[in-house]
């Protein structure tokens, strides 16, 4: 800490007091960035009972000194406090420089005010208390608190956040500063990461965020861990939930040990088992879930420098719905015909197949380094390897061999100078390196769904932001992105030439053996995107953001190659090796205002989507086990819609509602046909009753009404065997609109410190209704998940 | 002091960004002349061949897809059969895309109670029954009998389903279980 301090004696006495106490320490205050004067800052003598405030020239004074050592604490409304050692030897100056920019030291009164990623983008925090409720869901599960954000789910366990309509590749997910390299492609590929490990939840809704990713056409869901307080202290959290549904419950405790000098560490970890879930109606079979989560941080937060270590392991092991795994058309149709699941065991805890099983290993290194009057400057290097097993109903010998086994490693370099000397301008600057691998066994004894490749990143990004005046800050971006995928796969030659990939792509091919062929594409992507915005204060009530923001994508392994039959699904996957970058252009504007009393969010958004990836059933394919439904990515030219709007209203002290709606449409603007898999509007309306006094008692009740999505794709038409003629495929066709009402309840108890226990009650889907969701890659088998009553103790020490 | 460890600790961590980079650059080094295996697929039945035998002579009903999840459907074929006959039938079941051609007629044989032929018929095809049981007495359907009748055409479409419930009273419905072979042969009955 001494190293910064700017010594100036200005005047060397020439006499001696010998323990004489009339020295004078005079002072100045002084911004770090900017060398500006700061008044008003608070100083101490530790151990005597002196202070002083800094005047309008950032200068302070203490008459009557001993000459010695001595220790001043300063603090400063908008600076971190700091404590400095100095030597007092007859009339001394010295100037203190402080930082005020305060999410770097995160040292106080962070919570509550997050700083934000953009200033014009549609940004949403979930609070700790939001988090704490959904310490036992999934990370989708608990985004689904903010207006806009609904889950794409392979029933109760899968669960893929969707944002104003987009997920998978279009959703970043920035685990502790690093992008998750997690096989985000699939849609039974739910994100691998612990929702307890990560306190501070926020979600970017479009590509505004391009320091993250100039690819994130969805948006940007930032998971980071709460600020650590720079004193000597040791804290913990443990959290335990039971819920009725599943018959299980999770665990999950935290400790960090922080000091003074900046040092801490923390470790977490979580534990979770759920046996069958179940319907209002049956047991659904097979969907139990094992999931373990570990993670370390170990670091120092300087001011003027800092490094980190952190490293997060995540395991899970989940069950597929028995009843989902079908052979052939035929089963699919009987399915959808059929109001009860084909399977239904008696409850068990036991995972068999089909089931997944992944691990996520994630390790990050970074340190920074603040230049005076200059900024500061980021590096980072991450690790992160992620194994993905799946496992199908087979026969024989193979009875217990994965049917899908990839290994997904990643490492990426990134680095970032952010220039925020003069005061109301930032600007950052950055690259990215990036390499990726993937492995797909053979030893699984089936054909790759998703071929071994290399792919290769390199980024470069500049974002500053502008603080016009008082009112107005403009920001703006701009991102360059090269990438290059370079696989080796195996197509049937059947395939080869069904594709006409004998006559655009014949160049390729490495190897020809008979019935397979070999092939190498590498394919170069160049990106751009930019981003442009302002934030208008109207008063400091009211806000008004507009941004606009134009993202390119590349397409991922599973649009560009999935070649096969994804037995679990049903379904033949098709990619194609001619699809290219999509863009989008994305116009969201957002009305706000915040006062105790009320407050509400109207955001209307626009995103037109050149070259939009999908994938959709197409038709079918006829094996010896009778026909498969295909599903092919296509690319076209898409629009997405939408609004999202927030209403909240304190009745009284102790009584408030939320209401939240949002709803988006999607359009093939190719065919002027509806988008498949857009989420269905939605209208939640919530009441809480709070009473601080009542041991911080708080009881809500909240009606979530999904309505029935109109707008879908045309059903398709297929030959059933078993039938001998064609039939109507329903499987476009959404479920009915349906309501649901929870119940939540909290109090908070003094055990040794003042409310340092929770004890939390709640139920979903109180009343036990029968419903399905257009967004459960289930829906064709069975009911979604019945009433779940749980319980939660918070224990803070 | 403090700012000498400060050093110390930057350079440790230079170093450890320093190799770490280079751990990057020589994975993707060696990782490019990797030949992927190929997978041939082992659990695949790519032909059914029915074999009838009447006292007349013997006639054969197949289907053979030997691209298995490839684009190309299954090819049909099914020799004519006489009217008001009873032939003995008997099924195999290959996976072609090895060399030789490994016969799953035999894993079917020893999870013969895992397993179940379904015949259903219609037009001139008339009645099936199972000539053989599996270990709990359980019909299989390997060998059976099938009746034609009068003159004219009819389709038989047989289905093997794995791990269905047994007993069952001869329906896909209530047998459940996995698909692993739906066909559907049209026959002229002369």
């Amino acid at each position: 800490m001494k190293n910064y301090l700017y010594v100036f004696v200005i005047f060397c006495s020439s006499f001696i007091y010998a323990q004489d106490c009339n020295s004078i320490l005079l002072g100045e205050i002084v911004d770090f960035h900017d060398n500006s004067t700061l008044s008003g800052a608070t100083i101490n003598i530790t151990g005597k009972n002196l202070s002083t405030v800094s005047k309008e020239n950032g200068k302070f004074t203490f008459k009557n000194l001993c000459d010695g050592v001595l220790e001043l604490e300063i603090s400063h409304p908008e600076c971190t406090t700091k404590f400095v050692t100095l030597t007092i030897n007859g009339d001394t100056f010295y100037e203190i420089r402080l930082e005020h920019h305060l999410e770097e030291l995160n040292e106080v009164k962070v919570i509550g005010d997050v700083p934000k990623s953009t200033n014009s983008a549609q940004e949403n925090i979930l609070s700790v208390k939001d988090i704490e409720r959904n310490s036992g869901n999934s990370l989708g599960d608990a985004l689904k608190k903010i207006a806009g954000i609904s889950t794409l789910n392979t029933g109760g366990n899968i669960v893929k956040p969707v944002i104003q309509g987009l997920n998978g590749s279009r959703i970043l997910i920035l685990n502790n500063n690093v992008r998750m390299q997690d096989m985000e492609w699939g849609e039974e590929h739910a994100p691998n990461v612990d929702v307890n490990a990560n306190q501070n939840i926020s979600v970017i809704k479009g590509a505004a965020a391009i320091e993250y990713g100039g690819d994130a056409i969805g948006g940007v869901i930032v998971l980071e861990p709460l600020p650590i307080v720079r004193t000597d202290s040791l804290f913990g959290k443990t959290q335990l939930n039971l819920s009725s549904n599943g018959r299980g419950g999770n665990i999950t405790s935290s400790l960090t040990k922080s000091y003074k000098s900046g040092l801490y560490i923390k470790a977490q970890g979580s534990y979770k088992k759920l046996g069958d879930l179940e319907a209002p109606d049956y047991i659904l079979s097979n969907t139990g879930i094992n999931e373990s989560g570990l993670s370390l941080n170990i670091g120092k937060r300087d001011f003027e420098q800092g490094w980190e270590g952190y490293y997060s392991y995540f395991n899970s092991e989940i069950g597929i719905l028995r009843a989902s795994h079908i052979g052939n058309v035929d089963d699919l149709i009987n399915a959808i015909n059929s109001d009860v699941p084909s399977v239904i065991n008696d409850f068990t805890y036991d995972i068999t197949q089909p089931n997944q099983e992944v691990t996520h290993h994630l390790g990050k290194l970074s340190y920074y380094r603040r230049f005076e009057g200059f900024g500061k400057w980021t590096t980072q290097y991450d690790f992160q390897q992620n194994r993905r097993f799946e496992y199908d109903i087979r026969v024989g010998d193979d009875a217990d061999k994965a049917s899908l086994d990839l290994k997904l490693t990643t490492h990426s370099v990134l680095t970032n100078i952010k220039f925020d000397a003069k005061e109301g301008f930032d600007l950052k600057v950055g690259a990215l390196g990036r390499y990726q691998t993937n492995f797909a066994n053979p030893d699984t004894g089936v054909r790759r769904l998703i071929p071994d490749y290399d792919k290769y990143d390199l980024g470069l990004f500049a974002v500053g932001s502008y603080e016009l005046n008082k009112d107005w800050t403009l920001d703006a971006g701009a991102r360059y992105d090269f990438s290059r995928i370079d696989s080796k796969k195996f197509y049937r030659v059947s395939r080869w030439e069904e594709r006409g990939y004998d006559v655009d792509f014949a160049d390729i091919i490495i190897e020809d053996l008979g019935t397979q062929l070999l092939v190498n594409p590498v394919f170069d992507y160049h990106n751009f995107s930019g981003t442009a915005g302002f934030h208008y204060e109207l008063n400091d009530k009211n806000h008004l953001r507009f941004n606009y923001a134009y993202s390119q994508r590349a397409p991922n392994a599973s649009e560009l190659f999935s070649d096969g039959l994804h037995h679990s699904a049903a379904r033949i996957e098709l990619g194609d090796l001619r699809i290219k970058s999509e863009t989008s252009s994305k116009l969201s504007v957002s009305l706000e205002r915040n006062t105790s009393k009320w407050g509400y969010t109207f955001a209307p958004f626009l995103n037109s989507i050149k070259d939009f990836i999908l994938v959709e059933p197409t038709g079918v394919e006829f094996t010896i086990r009778g026909a498969f439904p295909v599903w092919s990515y296509r690319q076209t030219d898409a629009v997405l819609l939408g609004l999202d709007a927030s209403l909240y209203n304190n009745w009284s002290s102790k009584i408030r509602t939320d209401h939240k709606f949002a709803w988006v449409r999607g359009t093939d603007t190719e065919t002027d046909t509806p988008l498949i898999n857009i989420p269905a509007a939605n209208f939640t309306n919530s009441i809480t009753y709070t009473n601080p006094k009542w041991n911080n008692f708080l009881v809500s009740l909240e009606s979530q009404y999904v309505f029935e999505q109109t707008r879908f794709p045309d059903n398709i038409e297929v030959f059933s065997p078993e039938q001998q003629e064609n039939v109507i495929l329903d499987i476009n066709t959404p479920p009915d609109a349906y309501q649901l009402l929870s119940l939540n309840t909290e109090a908070s108890f003094t055990l040794k410190n003042k409310n340092d226990l929770t004890v939390g009650l709640s139920a979903s889907n109180l009343l036990n209704t029968n419903y399905r969701d257009y967004l459960n890659r289930q829906r064709y088998f069975v009911d979604d998940m019945g009433r779940n009553i749980s319980l939660r103790l918070i224990f803070n020490y | 002091m403090k700012t000498s460890t400060t050093m110390k600790r930057n350079k440790t961590l230079k170093t450890v960004l320093a190799l770490s980079l280079m751990a990057t650059v020589m994975t993707s080094c060696s990782s490019d002349d990797d030949t992927p295996e190929v997978v041939n697929e082992e659990e695949i039945i790519t032909t059914m061949t029915v074999t009838l035998t009447s006292a007349d002579g013997t006639a054969t009903l197949q289907s053979q897809d030997l691209d298995g999840d490839g684009p190309d459907a299954p090819v049909i074929t099914a020799d004519n059969l006489t009217a008001n006959t009873t032939y003995t039938g008997s099924i195999e079941l290959l996976n072609e895309t090895e060399t030789p051609a490994e016969d799953i007629t035999e894993e079917v044989e020893e999870e013969a109670d895992e397993h179940q032929f379904f015949f259903g018929l219609t037009g001139s095809l008339t009645d099936v029954t199972y000539s053989d049981e599996d270990g709990d007495g359980n019909p299989v359907g390997l060998e059976f009998e099938l009746t034609t009748g009068d003159a004219g055409s009819g389709t038989i479409t047989i289905t093997l389903r794995h791990e269905p419930t047994k007993p069952n009273d001869g329906t896909l419905a209530d047998a459940g279980g996995e698909t692993d072979i739906a066909q559907t042969f049209t026959v002229v009955v002369e």
